[in-house]
Formats: C-alpha cells, sequence, structure tokens
C-alpha cells in the first residue's frame, strides 16, 4: 500500500510538470469555456420573456451552440486525453531502463501497473472535476440561475461516466505501452483504434444494415417505415461495439432529463411509448439512472478488461527491451 | 574470510525463442568474497543477474540468494540485494536527492532516517555538491556514483553490480573500481561484479568465472585458472591472457 502510494505520488508528479499535461488540459479547458459560454449567452437570450422552463442548467452541457455540445465535445475528444496520458507509460520507462531499476526495488510487480492505472484515473478525474466546476461557475455567472439539487446530481452522474470513459481509454492506451516496445507505434496505434471507433464504426454500422435490410425499393413487401426502423435498429446495435456511442447514450439521458430513452425516435417500441407516456415532462433521476445502467455496466465492464488485459500480459512480460 | 555460500545455482538455465542465453549454470559464491563475472557482450551475465533477482523466470534450473528462491521470495530478495544495472536507469529528470529519496521510500527507509543515509551517502561518493541537480545533467562517471550511493542508502548485504565501469575513461574507471573494493571491504559486501574489462576485475576480484555463450567455461580463484591455462605460477599472469584462450577455444 505504502509503494503504491509512493509511485502513484511520483506518477502524478510527473504527469503535472509535463508539458503534455499543460497542453491537454489548456486546450480542453478552453474549448470547454468558450463553448459553454456561447451557449450561455445563448439561452440567456432565448430566455428573455419566457418562463424558465426547469433544468435550464443542463442546457449548458446539453445545447450544441454553433457547432458541438459540451457532451459531444467530452465524447469525441476525452478518449484523446487517456490515450496521451497513457500511451508511453510502460515502453518509455522500458526503454529507458528505468523500468528494472523500479522493479528492482522491493515492490510486487503489480503495484506498478496499478499505481499508473490509478495516477493515470485521478488526473483524468482532476481534469474532468475542474472543467466541470469552470462550466458552473460561468454558467452561475451568465445565466444568473443556480442548479437545483437534481441538476447537481446528474452533473455529478455525468461526471462519473466520463471518467470511466475517458478511463477506459486509458486502459487501451497502456495496454499498447506494454504490448509495443515502441512509443511512436503505441501512440499510432491508440489513435487508430480511437479513428476506428469515431468513424469507421458508424460506417461500418451502416454498410451492416443495408446489407441485412433489403432495399425499399426493390421489395415492395416490407412497407417503408417498417424498413427504416430496422435499418436504424440494427445500426444502433451494431455501434454499440463502440465505447464512444456506450458513452453518447448513457450520458445523453442523464444529462438531458427530457429523453426518456436511450433510443432515437424512430425505434420506439410500442411498450416503451406507452412507458414513457406516464411521464409527461421529464424523467425523474432514477427512472433516468435505471435506463442508462446497462451502458454505464458495459462501459465498466471494458475498462475492467482492459485493465486485466494490461495486468496479465505485463506480469509475465520481460522487463529488458529487446 | 567466511566460506558459507549465500548465492547458489544449480544448473540455471535461460532461454529465448529457442535460443539459450544462460546454460546450465552451477554456481557458488561465498559470503564476503567479490566474485568476477566474466564474458564477452552477450554471453548471459545479465540475464543470470536478471534470474537471481527474480525480474526473470529461469527455463530451468534453480537458484538460491540469501537462502531464499527467487522465483517466490523475489519481493525478499530485493530488499536484501543491491542491483546496478548497466545503464544505470535513473530517472532522468529528477535530481540526485530526488531520485534517492524515491528509492528510500520504495525500501521502506523513511523520515530522518532516510534524510541521514542520503546525505552520507552522497558525501561517500562525492556527489553532494551536485546533488541538486537533474541526473539528465550528469556524467556517466556521476551516474555510476549515484548508483553507488543507491547501494549505500539499501544498505544490503549483497551486490550486483553489472559493468560498473562501462563507457568510463580509465581513470574515472580505475576510482570507481577503487570506491566499489574500499566501500565493499568496510561493510562487508557480498558482491557479484560483471564486467567485460579483465584488468579491473583483475584487481579487485577473489574469484572470477568466466562465461562464454551463456556456458560457464572456469571459475575459481585467478591464479589457479592462470596455473591450468598458462602453465604459469607467479603473478606474471594477465586475466587477458586467460580469457583469450578460453575465448579461443569455445
Ligand atoms: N528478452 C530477450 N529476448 C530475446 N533474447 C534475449 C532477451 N534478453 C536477452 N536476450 C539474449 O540473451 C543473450 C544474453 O544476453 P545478456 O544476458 O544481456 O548478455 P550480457 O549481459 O552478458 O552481455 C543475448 O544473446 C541476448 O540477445
Ligand atoms: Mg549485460
Amino acid at each position: 500500500m505504502q509503494h503504491l502510494k509512493t509511485i502513484i505520488k511520483k506518477e502524478l508528479s510527473d504527469h503535472f510538470s509535463s508539458y503534455r499535461f499543460t497542453i491537454i488540459f489548456a486546450l480542453i479547458a478552453m474549448v470547454s469555456l468558450i463553448v459553454a459560454y456561447m451557449i450561455g449567452i445563448n439561452v440567456r437570450k432565448e430566455l428573455e420573456g419566457v418562463a424558465k422552463p426547469q433544468f435550464i442548467f443542463l442546457m449548458l452541457f446539453t445545447s450544441s451552440g454553433n457547432l458541438f455540445s459540451l457532451v459531444q465535445f467530452v465524447a469525441f475528444f476525452g478518449p484523446l486525453i487517456g490515450l496521451l496520458l497513457g500511451f508511453d507509460t510502460i515502453n518509455r520507462e522500458r526503454n529507458e531502463g528505468t523500468l528494472s531499476k523500479l522493479l528492482s526495488q522491493p515492490i510486487y510487480r503489480d503495484t506498478v501497473i496499478n499505481a499508473k492505472f490509478l495516477a493515470g484515473v485521478s488526473v483524468i478525474s482532476i481534469i474532468m472535476i475542474s472543467i466541470i466546476l469552470v462550466i458552473i461557475g460561468l454558467g452561475l455567472l451568465v445565466l444568473g440561475i443556480v442548479p437545483g439539487i437534481e441538476e447537481i446530481w446528474r452533473i455529478f452522474i455525468y461526471l462519473v461516466i466520463s471518467i470511466i470513459y475517458i478511463s477506459f481509454w486509458l486502459g487501451i492506451s497502456i495496454l499498447f505501452s506494454i504490448l509495443f516496445r515502441s512509443t511512436a507505434t503505441s501512440a499510432l496505434a491508440a489513435l487508430a483504434v480511437w479513428i476506428f471507433f469515431s468513424f469507421f464504426v458508424a460506417i461500418g454500422a451502416s454498410a451492416v444494415a443495408d446489407a441485412l435490410v433489403p432495399d425499399i425499393k426493390q421489395d415492395i413487401k416490407v412497407a417503408g417505415s417498417e424498413a427504416d426502423y430496422l435499418r436504424s435498429r440494427i445500426i444502433n446495435q451494431f455501434s454499440l461495439i463502440s465505447p464512444m456511442h456506450l458513452y453518447t447514450r448513457a450520458t445523453a439521458t442523464i444529462i438531458d432529463p427530457t429523453r426518456k430513452t436511450t433510443q432515437t425516435f424512430i425505434e420506439i417500441g410500442r411498450m416503451e411509448s406507452i412507458s414513457i407516456a406516464r411521464f409527461s415532462g421529464t424523467l425523474p433521476l432514477t427512472q433516468s439512472i435505471l435506463i442508462v445502467a446497462p451502458y454505464i455496466v458495459s462501459l465498466i465492464a471494458l475498462t475492467i478488461i482492459c485493465f486485466a488485459l494490461s495486468y496479465t500480459i505485463f506480469m509475465r512480460q520481460e522487463i529488458r527491451s529487446f | 574470510m567466511e566460506t558459507t555460500p549465500i548465492i547458489v545455482t544449480c544448473e540455471l538455465t535461460k532461454r529465448y525463442n529457442g535460443r539459450t542465453a544462460v546454460d546450465n549454470l552451477t554456481l557458488s559464491i561465498n559470503e564476503g568474497e567479490i566474485f568476477g563475472f566474466l564474458g564477452p557482450n552477450g554471453a548471459g551475465k545479465t540475464t543470470t543477474l536478471l534470474m537471481l533477482l527474480g525480474l526473470t523466470e529461469p527455463t530451468s534450473g534453480s537458484a538460491e540468494v540469501m537462502g531464499l528462491n527467487p522465483a517466490r521470495d523475489a519481493v525478499k530478495i530485493k530488499s536484501k540485494v543491491a542491483y546496478l544495472q548497466e545503464n544505470m536507469g535513473f530517472y532522468s529528470d529528477l535530481n540526485a536527492r530526488q531520485m534517492l529519496n524515491f528509492i528510500a521510500e520504495l525500501n521502506d527507509i523513511k523520515g530522518k532516517q532516510a534524510d541521514e543515509r542520503i546525505n552520507k551517502a552522497l558525501e561517500t561518493v562525492g556527489l553532494d555538491s551536485e546533488a541538486s541537480k537533474k541526473i539528465s545533467a550528469y556524467s556517466r562517471g556521476m551516474r555510476q556514483r549515484l548508483g553507488i550511493a543507491e547501494l549505500l542508502i539499501k544498505d544490503s548485504k549483497i551486490a550486483f553490480l553489472d559493468e560498473p565501469t562501462l563507457g568510463l575513461d580509465p581513470d574515472g574507471a580505475n576510482r570507481l573500481i577503487e570506491l566499489i573494493q574500499t566501500l565493499c571491504s568496510e561493510r562487508k559486501i557480498t558482491v557479484l561484479l560483471s564486467s567485460h574489462m579483465l584488468d579491473q576485475v583483475q584487481k579487485i576480484c577473489n574469484r572470477v568465472g568466466i562465461m562464454i555463450k551463456g556456458k560457464m567455461v572456469a571459475h575459481g580463484p585467478m591464479a589457479q585458472l592462470a596455473k591450468e591455462k598458462l602453465g604459469v605460477d607467479n603473478q606474471t599472469y594477465s586475466l587477458e591472457e586467460i580469457y583469450m584462450r578460453y575465448f579461443k577455444e569455445s
């Protein structure tokens, strides 16, 4: 335990004194501040002379100003934080020989990998917490509204899911830093996975859907809307292999109480619409949580799998760079 | 000198994808002895040290360090053995004091005791005036001395020194060797010193082992090896000659 703390402490001070951290942090803080500010101004303008609806505060996160919403921004660029924090964590130490120095001290081998992961998660948490705090502060200033208890809870859950999501990417990059001896290779591999999940899964999903669902024009028996429904269903199921998609679904319902399902409009089934009808207005927090629970669990499972894989490989690996 | 074996290996073997790095090594090293581990690059010296520390698993055979098995009690062994690796492996963006502090903490040496030992060690190796310089600005010789400081802080009874004079100029190498010799005889440290620099090993080692392509081709006191191989009795042999003899034969 003591050794774990010692190594975490060192890892943290490495992170905080690195240019890499400063640049990530500055970039992300800047973008989210600008976006939040623009959205804040927009929302305030639109609210002028209108009775204030519920959950205005959450709009800071969900409404997409001119470009994208903060939620979308984190879904897309959040992975980069995780990747940048971890892609060279083991292989750089192996190449510089510091890994053997570390492991020739009286510590267990897993202490090193645990410490690296935990330190990364702490940095991710610090980045996310400070950004969300700044956005809340900005919201208070621009909107002049204090968030309600439920809004704060929702923001908190959003924060936790985001940390898990980015930690998954940290896990991926640590895994690559264990698998590949060169830091350039592990960086490229990590980027490739990121690009694959952000762009190609969507393209692949539509391709699969097109292949499985007969073309509407050719087959008249399948009614147009039904085909659309099927297509969209397939695309969504297929997209679930992407952690980005899992994350977007999990957070959308949490941060936006007017959403009552993780499905897109076209897919809502009959029972689901009956269930939704029970809640005119917004969805209670507990219901929101129930709806996204499977996605959160999947995200956690993915993160754990990633870490377990890194752990097992690292425990059996040679410590020299050959 | 005592003659209790403190490091024992029995048919220790390590294979990397079919290539044998260490081949049936059977060896015993006595307490308080300075054992010279000789061999060209790639002979398997480092691999042997790593196996003794439990940092690499042997393919077959067994080893014991202070009666402990590296495969099971690696952490205990590592708390008693100081290992100075070939390329030093210090964190170059720390300064000497921070590095030694980190190592002390990992060895459960804390607070005042750690400070005292670190100051004393830095003084002994002559780095006290440069302790707050980043290690990246250190010369090769300074890094080696920092390695010796690490050994002093851990206060271990056994030291594995892997090519400690590698890359040093002759003068620096000599001074380092003398420092090692003084400290180890003062503190009765058992030393396993690997090197391919024969003259230095000759100066301080009680016994040597010659390893070529993973095989220990000979070991024993230097006079004995000289007698066997060169047929000379007096002090005129050089290790160089002995070594070249074995090298040509294998
Ligand atoms: N991780 C590894 N994978 C494959 N071969 C290795 C590995 N580590 C060492 N070797 C090989 O084992 C042999 C012994 O290496 P080493 O113990 O470093 O020699 P020395 O320290 O005597 O120079 C070398 O031929 C080296 O190429
Ligand atoms: Mg070597």
